[in-house]
């Protein structure tokens, strides 16, 4: 028995006793057992597997994983051991003009820090990443890998796994944060001064990357926190322990960046008076709006946006607190509707679904995520489209053409989109810009999800970083 | 930010860096890629006597270990096969475009003071800041009269770097072959001769390997193999050994040393100076992995030295020269033993295998709880860490120094040593 893993619970919907009865998710290599914990003597003996084997577990076996909620949002992949992070390292074939690089939207020189890992040089490793990514640190635990170096690694082409340029990533970059200095050093004051609006990945890469030049930033958000969708939406088990706010304190460590909370662009500030007061202005929104299901239903009480659901789970301090009904249903394909299901399904609920309009091959959510959804026993149905949301019988239902879903709770996550902006060109519903980030408005620049393009933490790094070196030359510096 | 610059035999360059002479070194395309990546001062592929020599197709040979290509390599190149007048005008041309860089040019020419007279000339009219004495190629030139068959005589050493020193302005490096019993012999001749530096080490006489199917060693040329010149990392302890030795000894003290062998990092590059090198030179590394890797050498080495407090190269130059000591130096009251970290073993059983077949039966493995568990016996360990170097796992076998409460003993002085003045043995020998 000692191979064999609880990965999940929730309490009994009974509520009977403190720590009487619990719904147990018992997981062999082939079995999944589903059955009510009763503990009257220790002895639990009624786990029943799907093929209906019965099987004993003591009390004490399960004592471990019903102590603390908090467990199950530790870190979905810890970080590598300095042993085993030169033993990776050393993996890396060192490529000429590498696929890896190539792949990284922000132009990482991946073997040359991975080059410092193993050479026992963490300082020129750190250095060589955060100069061209100041979000280092939360790219290596949220960047979809898979899909972007790590599917270019030319190990893939040799019958081997990836060289684990993430996990090394991280191996840098957390050195870097532990060390009492910041890496960068200012440039001489130059007496220009930027706003920018938004103060998620895309506002503050682009804020380091002026304040390194020597202006001086201001920071405005609406929200009380910086660190856009690093502090909101990203899944709890990939920023753990405040790393997204860790890390923000890490990048003002270069100095001259002022952050403005609870400043809303549309309400206490305006766009003409910031290209008045300011030199420049970048505008790093994201998407503040989401979309909706366009179904009827939709605005029934139980129906609510997968990012506001992520938000509050990621903001709650203590996680127990939250409630969370045993049967939820998400409508998405992409990485929202992953994170919500599988959130959802650590907080306790008893059956997750995701539904998905078209097939697995369309989904967004790249193959890891949807597996990472599977193995924490959310279920996915493809091809279906819900038509409508109905509470007629006093029961949530989501109806598709070939089923009904009953449900508890509904989350949607259909995709966010840019909350709309007077006074700029707008392209494909977000604002246009050209190569150089500019806007229609002179002195008006913008960046991340807010613009067309990928809508990825490291793309909205890399968008400021280039946006503050095209502002740069714009002030008329270098 | 420590500060790399060196002043090598008088030749200034901005990082201790060089690319040692051989095909990185060749010609003017490759140096000028080399000093765009940051390298500090090449040795220019060796120069020779028109007509230039001919080169066989299929010149290398290589080991790999458990999948780590190149560990060692080997090479049955000669010198140059460009015209003279060709690498002149290169190299005149390079260091005009480059003069913080420093530009040394190796050279092997017959065993007579008329031909190292003419080139000596010709170099200085490029304006290279000096020139390398090639007294190291183990093959095809040999055979010829020069390279190795040159560094194996001290003689010829001596006397030829005293031609060189009575022709030229320029400073002096004689390159060392490694392919002698007496490396320090070799080194004094060049003092001796005049030399402003020694260099080494230059490859070492080798056959990697031999094709058992043609039966041909290899590089196999049309069925055919010879011996080559071994060096890459491999040959480092080697290099280290030789280096160390010249640095310590007494009689050549104040003499540079350019150290070569192995150096694929910052960290071996470390290793040579703090043996007494001045700076290092590379050539393995970079034909396997392209001039690029100068960037984690020179970041590496300067966030050590920053990390150290060194603020200039020679701050730790040399600085492990008077701990490298004769074997009867050491004291044989040190103990330390092995250590297992129980939680890193992976149960693997290799350092049993090891200390139970080859060494003094000190691992004690128990089978109790299911698991199987290794474990030291302290009182039979003679901490000789064979143990901690078979183990794979990275600071699972640690040597934990003990405290004997004895007083420093060496050989010297040990009651076994019959020259020891406390010697309580009995001895046949009258
Ligand atoms: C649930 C979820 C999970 C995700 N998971 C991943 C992942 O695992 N990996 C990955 O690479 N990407 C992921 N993404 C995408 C990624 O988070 C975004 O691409 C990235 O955060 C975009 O950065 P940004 O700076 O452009 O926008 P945001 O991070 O959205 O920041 C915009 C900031 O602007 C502020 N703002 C907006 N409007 C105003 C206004 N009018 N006035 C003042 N301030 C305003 C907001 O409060 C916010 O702080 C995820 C997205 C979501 C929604
Ligand atoms: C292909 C090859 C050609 C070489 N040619 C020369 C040469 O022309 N002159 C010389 O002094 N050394 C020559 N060497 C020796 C190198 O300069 C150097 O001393 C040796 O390779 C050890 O350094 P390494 O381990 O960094 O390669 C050559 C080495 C190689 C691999
Ligand atoms: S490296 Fe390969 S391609 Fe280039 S010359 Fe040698 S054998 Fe030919």
């Amino acid at each position: 028995m000692s191979a064999q893993k609880i990965i999940n619970f929730t309490p009994c919907p009974c509520q009977a006793s403190q720590n009487g009865n619990y719904l147990a998710f018992w997981v062999k290599p082939d079995v999944l057992v589903n059955k009510f914990i009763d503990e009257p003597d220790g002895i639990c003996n009624i786990f029943r597997c799907r093929a209906g084997h019965v099987i004993p577990l003591a009390r004490k076996d399960i004592g471990t994983w019903m102590a603390d909620i908090d467990d199950h949002f530790r870190e979905s992949h810890p970080p590598l051991t300095s042993a085993q992070a030169v033993t990776e390292a050393n993996r890396c074939y060192f490529c000429y003009d590498a696929p890896c690089t190539e792949a990284c939207p922000t132009d990482i020189d991946v073997p040359g820090f991975i080059r410092g890992i193993a050479s026992g040089n963490m300082a020129g490793a750190a250095i060589k990443i955060l100069q061209e990514n100041i979000f280092g640190g939360s790219c290596a635990r949220v960047c979809p890998t898979e899909i972007l170096c790590e599917h270019a690694c030319v190990w893939t082409k040799a019958g081997g796994p990836a060289v684990q340029i993430g996990a090394l990533q991280r191996v840098a970059t957390d050195w870097q944060m532990a060390q009492p200095t910041h890496p960068f050093i200012r440039a001489p004051a130059t007496g220009k001064h930027i706003a920018i609006i938004g103060a998620g990945p895309a506002g503050l890469s682009a804020a380091h990357g002026m304040a390194r030049r020597g202006h001086d930033v201001t920071v405005y958000d609406t929200k009380p926190k910086p660190g856009g969708l690093n502090e909101y939406g990203i899944a709890a088990y990939k920023l753990v322990d405040d790393f997204a706010a860790r890390e923000i304190e890490f990048l003002l460590g270069i100095g001259g960046i002022t952050l403005e909370h609870n400043k809303t662009l549309g309400d206490d500030l305006s766009l003409d008076d910031l290209a008045r007061n300011f030199d420049a202005v970048f505008l790093a929104l994201g998407q503040a709006a989401v979309n909706m299901a366009g179904v009827t239903g939709e605005h029934l009480p139980s129906v609510r946006n997968a990012v506001d659901f992520i938000a509050e789970l990621r903001q709650a301090p203590d996680k127990s607190a939250l409630k969370i009904p045993r049967r939820v249903l998400v409508i998405g394909g992409g990485n929202t509707a992953i994170d919500a299901a599988t959130q959802a399904k650590l907080l306790g609920a008893e059956d997750v679904t995701i539904l998905y309009r078209k097939g697995r091959a369309q989904m967004s959510a790249t193959a890891i995520e949807q597996n990472w959804a599977l193995t924490h026993h959310v279920v996915i149905h493809f091809h279906a489209a819900p038509v409508r949301i109905e509470s007629e019988t006093g029961e949530l239902c989501v109806v598709t053409e070939s089923r009904r879903y009953p449900a508890d709770l509904v989350l949607r996550a259909v995709g966010q989109k840019f909350h709309p902006l007077d006074g700029l060109e707008i392209e494909n519903g977000r604002i246009k810009i050209d190569q150089n980030h500019a806007t229609s408005h002179p002195k008006i620049f913008a960046g991340g999800d807010c613009v067309p393009g990928l809508d990825l933490t490291v793309r909205a790094v890399q968008d400021g970083k280039c946006a503050a070196r095209a502002i740069h030359e714009f002030l008329g510096c270098d | 930010m420590a500060d790399l610059t060196t002043y090598f035999a008088g030749i200034r360059s901005n990082n201790p860096f060089w690319l040692a002479s051989a095909p990185p070194t060749d010609k003017a395309y490759n140096v000028e890629r080399a000093f765009r990546a940051g390298w500090g001062g090449v040795v220019w592929k060796t120069l020779g006597e028109d007509p230039p020599i001919v080169n066989v197709s299929s010149r290398y040979g290589a080991v790999s270990l458990g999948g780590a290509a190149m560990a060692g390599f080997n090479n049955i190149e000669l010198i140059t096969d460009r015209p003279l007048s060709v690498n002149l005008r290169e190299i005149t041309q390079i260091k005009r475009d480059w003069p913080d860089r420093a530009m040394v040019v190796s050279l092997m020419v017959p065993c007579n003071e008329t031909a190292w007279t003419k080139i000596l000339a010709q170099v200085e009219q490029t304006g290279a800041d000096g020139v390398e004495l090639n007294f190291g190629c183990p093959h095809g030139m040999s055979e010829r009269g020069m390279g190795a068959a040159v560094g194996q005589v001290p003689d010829y050493i001596e006397m030829i770097t005293r031609w060189c020193k009575s022709h030229s302005r320029m400073p002096v490096i004689v390159k060392l072959t490694p392919n002698v019993t007496d490396i320090v012999q070799a080194a004094r001749a060049a003092k001796d001769g005049g030399a402003d530096a020694v260099s080494l080490i230059n490859t070492i006489t080798s056959i990697t390997n031999v094709d058992l199917d043609s039966m041909s060693p290899c590089p196999s040329v049309d069925g055919r193999g010879t011996h080559g010149g071994y060096c890459g990392p491999a040959v480092k302890p080697i290099a280290l050994r030789m280096v160390g030795e010249i640095a310590r000894e007494p009689a050549l003290r104040g003499l540079p040393i350019s150290g070569i062998g192995g150096i694929s990092s910052w960290r071996d590059a470390a290793e040579f100076i703090a043996l007494g090198a001045g700076n290092v030179q590379v050539c393995t590394a970079a034909m396997h992995y392209g001039f690029r890797i100068i960037d984690d050498m020179i970041s590496g080495l300067s966030n050590w030295m920053d990390g150290k407090s060194y603020s200039r190269i020679a701050d730790f130059q040399g600085l492990a020269v008077p701990n490298f000591v004769h074997w009867d130096d050491l004291n044989l009251n040190y103990k330390s033993i092995a250590r297992i970290d129980q939680d890193l073993c992976i149960r693997c059983g290799l350092c049993y295998a090891a200390c139970e077949d080859t060494s003094h039966q000190s691992i004690a493995t128990s089978n109790g709880d299911g698991a199987r568990h290794y474990n030291v016996i302290e009182a039979e360990c003679v901490g000789c860490n064979l143990c901690a170097h078979v183990c794979p796992v990275a600071a699972c076998i640690t040597m934990i120094p003990v405290h004997t409460g004895l007083p420093a003993l060496t050989w010297k002085e040990h009651p076994n040593n019959p020259s020891s003045p406390h010697f309580t043995g009995t001895t046949d020998r009258a």
